[in-house]
């Protein structure tokens, strides 16, 4: 009696462990998304968008070339990177299906996906602003495509191995050549679940750091032309928290409730397409 | 099946361009190593690797550059930050595929989830602005009142509570990756087939023993898997303790010093870093981060292959 007490007591601790250990989760959730709602909401106005920022130690002033500058670099990196990991993907699942090149690849995108984001940062700086001289919005781009190529790659990948074999084997009997049974057949069997893998990884670059410190850097001047330094929403809320201002902070606390509601938005969006599409 | 179409033209350029994208990734691997460790050079020469590896010396003055302390602070914030996640995210792991009830399991899944999709940035600040202050008023004071007081452990406690030190970095790190862990757990533990836990509960075990010795062992590979990935990704963070860990380069004994990570020292001196020496060495120490995340990431999904492949069996 008195042993099977003892198992049901360590049964019920190991439990009740658990369960806290999933409240601990959540309570950091609540606490960082709470913070950032309660110091933002303060700070929003509609300056933040309207004007650009004023000189130093200056008080007023807006962020509205860091949101231009965001904007047109995740813009250009979703214009390189997805084409590039969309098409690769299909590569991986229809021509190369079960070869191991296709294996070796898909391997080394899904490593890709976690290698550390700064690296990439330094590998743009040596190829795409040393040779020219200065920072350069394109270099941001481009380090930000490079993390989003193995992201849409590999959920292409999945997406088009899901699409059922026997509907490719009913276009084929019709006389289709294989690019149209992908275009046409494949392509729109997958068509949610690509689009899906996409706008994750919008979301998941639309808040990288550390690749733009090196690459577009920053600009305190509104600028939209993609050869000069530009500004972005992530690397001026480094700069201004790690600032003297208070002004600056709350700028920068603005910005971050920006960036998180965006980021969390496509995020829950592509989580309920997933969830409507394939449950 | 071939893998380059030359029945049709059409069909021959689009078999191409596909296979070129994917060579992209093949082609950025390549890339980055090629250029990481061109960019080296200079530095690979003068220092060259066990010397670079083990010095102690980080001196833009002098021009003598060691990379031993910031690989010193990379390990000590990661090892601590898994130290706290790993029985963490195993515990959500647990509540959600065993413990909560199922109109429960979708939305809390979910809810760990979005930890994961806050942009380290915000991290970062949240750690500067609100968690370093809590920090250094009471848990760094309360813990050096407590176990500091202990004679072999007092060390690791020693000086000023400032909140900007190892102890804040590796707890925002571990919040960072706890998500992460967690969802790769969950689904190690959810492969286990239902038959196997229900014959345990069918000769009277409890519900932990069912966690402990039916599914914790089924499910090991893959949850091994999962950590070396996460430890992959705490290696490489930067954003979220470039604003709570200093920049100091020292081998800290204390958890309560400030240190430098190779992400660290990368974000705050790279763009200053005025002579060439300077700047390959900080290229080198970019190339070492990058070879030893891979590495990492590689086991880590070496073990996951082995899981999946024990499963589909």
């Amino acid at each position: 009696m008195n042993r099977e007490r003892k198992r049901k007591l360590e049964s019920l601790t190991a439990l009740f462990l658990s369960t806290l250990a999933a409240g601990f989760g959540l309570f950091w959730l609540v606490f960082i998304l709470g913070d950032v709602l309660i110091h933002g909401i303060g700070a929003l106005n509609l300056s933040l968008f309207m004007n650009d920022p004023t000189p130093a130690g200056v008080s007023g002033g807006g962020l509205r070339n860091a949101f231009m500058g965001q904007l047109l670099i995740t813009f250009f990196a979703t214009l390189i990177g997805v084409p590039i990991g969309v098409l690769g993907g299909t590569f991986l699942a229809e021509y190369a299906r079960g070869t191991t090149i296709s294996r070796v690849v898909s391997i080394l995108a899904d490593i890709m996906v976690s290698v550390p984001s700064i690296v990439i940062g330094t590998f743009v700086y040596a190829i795409l602003v040393r040779p020219v001289g200065h920072f350069n919005g394109w270099a941001g781009s481009v380090a930000l495509a490079i993390i989003m190529i193995p992201v849409v790659l590999r959920t292409t990948e999945d997406m088009l191995s899901l699409v059922p074999w026997t509907l490719r084997e009913a276009a084929f009997a019709l006389g289709a050549p294989y690019y149209k049974v992908i275009i046409q057949v494949v392509y729109r069997g997958a068509a949610t679940g690509i689009l899906t893998g996409i706008l994750l990884s919008i979301a998941r670059v639309a808040g990288e750091t550390a690749p733009l410190l090196f690459t577009s850097f920053n600009n305190a001047f509104f600028s939209l032309d993609m050869n000069r330094p530009m500004a972005s929403l992530t690397a001026s809320i480094f700069q201004y928290a790690m600032g003297p201002y208070d002004d600056w902070h709350a700028q920068a606390w603005a910005a971050s409730f920006v960036i998180t509601l965006v980021v969390l938005a496509i995020t829950i969006l592509g989580k309920v397409i997933i969830k409507w599409r394939f449950k | 099946m071939p893998i380059i179409y030359k029945k049709n033209a059409v069909d021959l350029s689009f078999s191409l361009i596909t296979a070129l994208a994917s060579l992209t990734v093949i082609l950025l691997v390549l890339g980055i190593f090629g250029v990481l460790l061109r960019e080296s050079f200079l530095s690979i020469n003068k220092f060259g690797v066990i010397r670079f590896l083990t010095s102690t010396d980080w001196n833009p003055v002098k021009e003598s550059f060691g990379a031993a302390t910031t690989i010193y602070g990379t390990v000590i914030t990661t090892v601590l930050a898994l130290l706290i996640a790993v029985p963490t995210a195993i515990g959500i792991a647990i509540f959600v595929t065993e413990i909560a009830p199922s109109f429960l399991k979708g939305p809390i899944g979910v809810a760990i989830e979005l930890l994961a999709a806050i942009p380290s940035i915000i991290y970062g600040m949240w750690g500067l602005f609100t968690l370093a202050p809590i920090m250094s008023r009471y848990i760094e004071p309360a813990l050096q009142n407590s176990v500091g007081k202990l004679p072999m452990l007092g060390v690791l406690f020693q000086g000023t509570p400032m909140g900007i030190d190892i102890f804040t970095a590796s707890v925002i790190l571990s919040i960072m990756i706890i998500p992460f862990t967690a969802s790769i757990s969950r689904d190690a533990f959810n492969l286990t087939p239902a038959v196997v836990k229900e014959s345990a509960y069918a000769i009277g075990t409890t519900k932990w023993e069912v966690v402990k010795d039916v599914i914790l062992p089924y499910s090991k590979v893959g949850v091994f898997g999962g950590i070396a990935l996460s430890l992959g990704r705490a290696l490489g963070e930067t954003m979220a303790v470039a604003f709570v860990l200093g920049n100091k380069h020292h081998i800290a004994t204390s958890l309560f010093d400030a240190a430098a990570t190779i992400t660290v020292t990368l974000a705050n001196e790279f763009t200053e870093a005025d002579s060439n020496i300077y700047l390959s060495s900080l290229f080198y120490l970019a190339l070492v981060l990058f070879v030893l995340s891979f590495v990492v990431l590689a086991i880590g999904k070496f073990f996951l292959l082995k899981a999946e492949r024990k499963y589909s069996r």
